[in-house]
């Protein structure tokens, strides 16, 4: 069983350091799960102006953060939340193959893309994936559609060639279409039909809603009180996440305040 | 009550009768972890009325296939039988609960 986290922080963008350095001056026990910094929006920001305190581009601004979160004692874990759940007094995230126990949650996933291609609903579980270790296994050998791009994808394709799958490439930034009987058997991409066995969906961040099962979201954004509560106790949320304006300096403020509320909440829970 | 594991031989004696809750899962699969203590709890808390089990879907592919899992973790509850729901990913206690009615 792994170590039971006071907060988990899933996001590593300005909400989610924010979020970790605050609860760390609170002597609370952080991780903080995310993708490499250069998947982050901020990364492609070529010139903010308006950060106070660290004038530059975006990389520069996330590097400054990312240096101060090494010296906090937070624990960083490279990689994707695939779900949250609750379990009993706390929750479980898992993260590729292996998962972590937190008192508290914390949202800093950034922007989502909670809209699904048309049939993506219908069949997820159904021969519609988002994780390739997870279910790959269960294509041996098939033909499977890939649609993502990134490093970490790259991983998952090789994965998925290893075990004899016939990987279909698509980079995600086109229409596409699933389509089927009992399980999904078409992808229709960009007006071309393939027909697959699976179809593994490897965006970078897995829609906020499908990751937190029951998390309320309303007009782009995660709803949240103004102590960044979200409507399932012990969950908080912080920065793009919970909507615009798209701003590092708010980001970084609603990290701290839902580490502020994190802390209390923790404290009342003793 | 524990939580028991399924085999080839014993699935269909086990979920003729009465509630059982089928935990498909298999080892390399990490949310499945995730899935296991929730289990001990859901047998600690109802297992005198739901039988709980596991089952390796690499030791027992044709179930799996039988009921069409096609991802990891799939519970399924059946009450003498039949399937009563099914249910992909992992399902937290108060879902679980909801599922077997």
């Amino acid at each position: 069983m792994p170590e039971k986290f006071d907060a988990l922080i899933i996001g590593g963008g300005p909400a989610g350091i924010s979020a970790a350095l605050t609860l760390r001056h609170r002597n609370k026990s952080v991780a903080l799960i995310s993708n490499p910094p250069d998947t982050t929006n901020l990364w492609k920001a070529k010139d903010v102006g308006n950060y106070p305190g660290i004038d530059g581009a975006g990389p520069a601004i996330e590097s400054a953060m990312l240096k101060q979160l090494a010296d906090s004692g937070t624990e960083t874990i490279d990689g994707r939340a695939l779900s949250v759940v609750p379990l009993g007094k706390s929750f479980g995230v898992a993260v590729g193959g292996d998962f972590y126990e937190g008192r508290t949650v914390i949202m800093t996933v950034g922007i989502t893309r909670e809209s699904a291609y048309p049939g993506e609903n219908e069949f997820l579980g159904r021969g519609v994936s988002y994780c390739a270790t997870c279910d790959g296994m269960l294509y041996k050998g098939r033909t499977v559609a890939v649609v993502g791009s990134g490093k970490e994808v790259e991983n998952d394709v090789k994965f998925l060639a290893s075990i004899g799958c016939e990987v279909l490439r698509f980079d995600g930034f086109g229409k596409a279409e699933i389509r089927g009987g009992d399980k999904a058997d078409t992808l229709i991409y960009n007006g071309e039909e393939y027909k697959v066995d699976c179809v593994f969906i490897l965006k970078d961040t897995i829609s906020v809603t499908k990751l937190v099962p029951g998390l309320e979201y309303k007009d782009g954004g995660v709803v949240v009180d103004k102590q960044m509560a979200t409507n399932i106790p012990g969950v908080f949320a912080a920065g793009d996440c919970t909507g615009r304006p798209y701003q590092i300096a708010k980001s970084v403020g609603e990290g701290n305040l839902a580490a502020l509320s994190a802390s209390e909440y923790l404290e009342e829970l003793n | 009550m524990a939580v028991m594991h399924l085999t080839k031989d014993n699935f269909d004696s086990i979920t003729s009768a009465g509630l059982v809750l089928v935990d498909f899962w298999a080892t390399w699969c990490g949310p499945c972890r995730m899935q296991a203590p929730i289990l001990e709890e859901l047998d600690e808390k109802l297992g005198s009325k739901v039988k709980v089990c596991k089952l390796d879907v690499d030791d027992v592919p044709s179930v799996a296939e039988r009921f069409g899992v096609s991802s990891i973790p799939t519970l399924i509850a059946f009450r003498d039988g039949e399937v009563l729901n099914k249910r992909v990913g992992v399902t937290g206690l108060i879902e679980l609960e909801a599922m077997l009615g």
